[in-house]
């Protein structure tokens, strides 16, 4: 059924209930992957490498193993060899072969931070001094840390087996550079041929961390018989499943994977780093282990995201028409192959209908924690580089930077540069949103620049369960495969009492583990409340076609001659009989009378995610003296299809753009000439506080996404795509100076400043 | 390694607990006492999730060891509440949507009550600086910002009823 036409004024939908899982969370008693304990559980403990590129020549883990109260210590030797296999993880390309290599280190470490060893030990302290008995003896290799340095062709190489994939002739040398994305359009050279005006830039971004305040953690543990439980923090309980059974080698029936609350993901807990290495040490040991990382570990040891270098040229007319558009895209993939550079490749231009494009990008390896996905993986950085580009192109033209991008707007039917056309979007109303709002006609104040930048998401389905079982009270019981990471029991209960008719307060959602609910993909791609939000309502709407024919059973007419609406059957019409409407209670009641318990599950492969796009608009304040930038006012526009929660939709939107501008301020990895993190730690790693940050405006549009039931569309990633430019473009308003190098920190900033001061000083 | 033998007060309870010397208080709260609503985000004092209040004064639990807690008396996140009523921060946190993951959310509950002990009528530029020192990765800190003045606004409120 489709809500969006038939019933136009929704009960629940739509508002703002307090979320099911708030109170656990505001008092402290909310169960996190590091909270859990077991009797006679162990600690785990990783040995990570602490050069940047070596060849393991021997691991001696006898010492070790001989200090009192050591149960367990593993290396790579102590798990099956993985072949090369792909898998999909939801956002981006996973290899077990890689995966395993990346849990555990075998026979190379290739980054700083790489596990190489681990043990179990009956205290904390036993495990930290196990871990120094280890000795590993490694013959250190030169290393590369640099995207453009790892594709030269004498470059230190990390993988011997590694040959560029998509390059015609087939290579002979084995390269860094993985693969090649090409994606083109019309004929770019008559483009640039028939452009009157052109512009160009080549924008360098750094790699930054997820930074989810909570570290990964996990319980493990297995039975003699080899049934295994798994409590952990992550993104997909099922993923976390499959990834240890593939891993290990085990039936994917003998683990039940246990999701406990997640403390913050943003894409980097769509894999596994210790759960293999807890789940062996436990068989070995027979006993649990318990297993949590520390901040410097997730720093040096868990994926970021990718660092990269864009080259963008953009040709138009006159009038502001776009006729070429080039972008070369080199991102940083970490240790092994898989950056995000082909979603990169396809978003930077996604959101405009050009007549001629051509896009290049590569997928580079080097020393550096292999890359794990991040919020719109790739977008953000090819689209810091396009939208600069793009207010660039306006100030030449002397156009309003929003009329430029109406003018080159994509609409329905629009074709993109790789492939699809789009159908049912709403960029067009986004930017109007934009032009409309306060903000944008707000003037601003001597000194200050104003910058807006757009970004889109294509947003993800796939496969989810979720399931309806209605109480003997007639209250209802919810629950679906589905992590929440931003509050999605809150919308799985909103569209469940929408459907049942019944207040939200009386619908209990939970997310099951993978032994009580059927398959369900990673919360990420912004895929939950669509994907996963569909099958609790098709299981909702069959739970209310059991309870018409229960209804219908008791009066004695045809199930067809019964209506529901408002939690309570009606006889349709005055031909079905003249009957007292039945409660969701009255029927529940009578459950065992009429066939026993209603409940319904439904698993689905959804289809149809409709995509999001999203305009920002930024003030700032440069201090010419330190060269700090000052957020002053941000508003995020975005196309929602439907808010289900419309305060968890704002809170996405706020997230993502907050964590977009420490990208465009602050954030980045540094690396010292020995290819070691320097920074691993919120002191120096700098994300955005409470005191950076102004309050964040909001401004939702609902052009609903008709493939699903209430309209909706995935929110959470399209917020992180536009801050950069966003920043970067306010920044070239207030100093007239465009800065193309990501962080935009204060020391770089004033730099720029003293090199535009110095021809006026020179005169 | 002896371990010390500590005299404290949480929560308003006399708690006694033996510790290793090396052990932060934020160990002993989660893994001595089972007190696991404060969390370890950084163990340095740079993230403020493991934040409770110390004889009225906001701080780290991970940079004080254990054996500090002599004599003091200690507030963390499960003491904010009296029983079922929740303190007003923890109301207009969930008012205002104010959490999404709430990994950070107890640091905040305890740091924003500890602003709110101190001055009933803050800025939102003194509430933001405040809590500078608790950083959440997913909310943008707009609406914990309005939370905490919509609390601070209906404690005012109560204060000239009373």
């Amino acid at each position: 059924m489709n809500y969006i036409v038939s019933k136009p004024e929704l009960k629940a939908v739509g508002t703002r209930p307090v979320r099911p899982d708030g109170v656990d969370k505001v008092t402290g008693r909310a169960t996190f992957g590091a909270d859990m304990v077991l009797p006679g559980m162990l600690w785990g403990k990783v040995k990570r490498s602490p050069h940047a590129h070596a060849r393991i020549v021997s691991i001696d883990t006898s010492k070790a193993e001989k200090l009192p109260g050591v149960k367990s210590v593993i290396t790579a030797a102590d798990l099956p060899e993985i072949a090369s296999e792909e898998a999909f993880v939801g956002e981006g390309p996973m290899n077990f072969r890689d995966l395993s290599r990346n849990c555990i280190a075998r026979d190379k470490v290739l980054y700083e931070g790489h596990a190489i060893a681990a043990v179990a030990a009956t205290s904390q302290a036993i495990a930290d001094q196990a871990l120094e008995l280890i000795d590993v003896q490694y013959d250190v290799l030169p290393h590369v840390i640099d995207v453009e340095e790892a594709m030269e062709p004498d470059a230190p190489i990390l993988h011997d087996d590694l040959f560029t994939a998509n390059v015609e002739p087939t290579p002979t040398k084995p390269s860094n550079i993985a693969k090649r994305v090409y994606f083109a359009k019309g004929d770019i050279e008559a483009g640039f041929r028939e452009a009157e005006v052109v512009v160009e830039g080549r924008y360098t971004t750094k790699p930054v961390h997820q930074g989810y305040l909570e570290p990964h953690a996990c319980i493990v543990t297995v039975a003699a018989d080899g049934q295994a439980q798994v409590y952990s923090s992550s993104q997909g309980h099922f993923m976390v499943r499959a990834y240890c059974a593939k891993l290990l080698g085990w039936d994917i029936a003998n683990i039940r994977a246990v999701p406990l609350e997640i403390g913050g993901g943003f894409g980097g807990k769509t894999l596994i780093y210790l759960e293999p290495l807890a789940l062996t040490m436990s068989k070995r040991a027979g006993r649990p282990v318990k297993m949590m990382m520390t901040r410097e570990e997730v720093f040096r040891g868990t994926g970021p995201t990718s660092g990269a270098i864009v080259e963008v040229k953009i040709g138009a007319k006159r009038d502001g028409r776009i006729v070429a558009a080039k972008e070369i895209l080199k991102y940083q993939a970490g240790a092994f192959p898989g950056s995000p550079v082909q979603p990169g490749c396809m978003c930077g231009f996604a959101m405009y209908d050009l007549p001629n494009v051509e896009v290049t990008g590569y997928d580079v390896v080097s020393n550096r924690p292999k890359v794990a996905a991040y919020r719109a993986p790739g977008a953000p950085i090819s689209s810091y580089a396009v939208e600069s580009a793009l207010d660039d192109l306006a100030r030449k033209l002397r156009m309003d930077p929003i009329a430029l991008r109406e003018k080159n707007g994509v609409r329905d039917g629009s074709k993109t540069h790789y492939g699809p056309t789009h159908q049912n979007i709403g960029f067009l109303q986004t930017l109007a949103a934009a032009k409309n709002s306060d903000h944008w006609k707000a003037p601003l104040k001597p000194g200050q620049g104003r910058g807006i930048a757009c970004g889109f998401w294509f947003n993800i389905g796939g496969e989810s369960s979720g399931a309806v079982h209605i109480n003997e009270d007639g209250t209802a019981a919810v629950v679906s495969g589905s992590p929440d990471i931003g509050g999605s029991r809150a919308s799985m209960a909103l569209m469940a009492a929408e459907v049942l008719g019944i207040q939200v307060e009386k619908v209990r959602p939970i997310v099951g583990d993978t032994a009580s609910i059927g398959f369900t993909h990673v919360t990420g791609g912004s895929r939950v409340t669509f994907a996963t939000g569909m099958a609790v309502t098709q299981a909702s709407e069959r739970v209310v076609e059991q309870l018409k024919a229960r209804a219908a059973q008791i009066w004695e007419i045809p199930p067809e001659a019964v209506d529901w609406r408002d939690g309570a059957a009606y006889p349709a019409g005055s031909n079905a009989g003249a009957f007292e409407p039945l409660s969701l209670g009255e029927i529940a009641l009578r459950a065992a009378k009429t066939g026993g318990p209603i409940s319904s599950e439904v698993s689905l492969n959804a289809q149809g995610a409709g995509p999001g796009f999203g305009v920002h608009i930024c003030d700032v304040e440069v201090d010419s003296e330190t060269g700090g930038v000052k957020i002053v006012r941000y508003t995020a526009v975005q196309d929602v299809g439907k808010a289900i929660h419309p305060s968890y939709v704002e809170g996405q939107i706020q997230g993502g753009a907050a964590q977009g501008i420490g990208w465009a301020l602050n954030e980045e990895y540094i690396y010292n000439n020995k290819g070691q993190m320097e920074n691993p730690g919120f002191l120096d790693y700098r994300c955005p506080v409470a005191s950076d940050l102004p309050l964040i405006e909001t401004i939702i549009v609902e052009v609903p996404n008709p493939r699903h039931p209430f309209g909706a569309r995935g929110v959470g990633e399209v917020p992180i795509i536009p801050p950069m430019a966003a920043v970067g473009n306010a920044i070239c308003d207030a100093i007239g100076i465009r800065m193309t190098d990501l962080p935009m920190a204060p020391p770089k900033v004033r730099a720029a400043l003293d090199t535009q001061a110095l021809p006026k000083a020179a005169e | 390694m002896s371990k010390h033998h500590i005299s404290t007060t949480i929560n308003g309870e006399p708690v006694e607990f033996l510790c290793e010397p090396q052990e932060t208080l934020l160990d002993v709260l989660r893994n001595t006492l089972n007190l696991t609503g404060s969390k370890e985000g950084c163990a340095s004092g740079d993230c403020g999730a493991c934040s409770v209040i110390c004889d009225g004064r906001l701080v780290c639990s991970c940079l004080m060891l254990g054996v500090e807690a002599e004599g003091h008396s200690i507030v963390t996140v499960e003491g904010i509440a009296n029983g079922d009523e929740l303190h007003p921060v923890q109301r207009k946190f969930l008012e205002h949507a104010a959490l999404q993951c709430g990994f950070c959310t107890p640091g905040l509950i305890v740091a924003s009550k500890a602003l709110l002990d101190e001055n009933l009528n803050p800025t939102e530029e003194e509430a933001r600086y405040w809590l500078a020192g608790n950083l959440c990765r997913c909310t943008g800190y707009d609406k914990i910002i309005r939370a905490v003045m919509d609390a601070a606004a209906e404690m005012r409120e109560e204060a000239r009823a009373a």
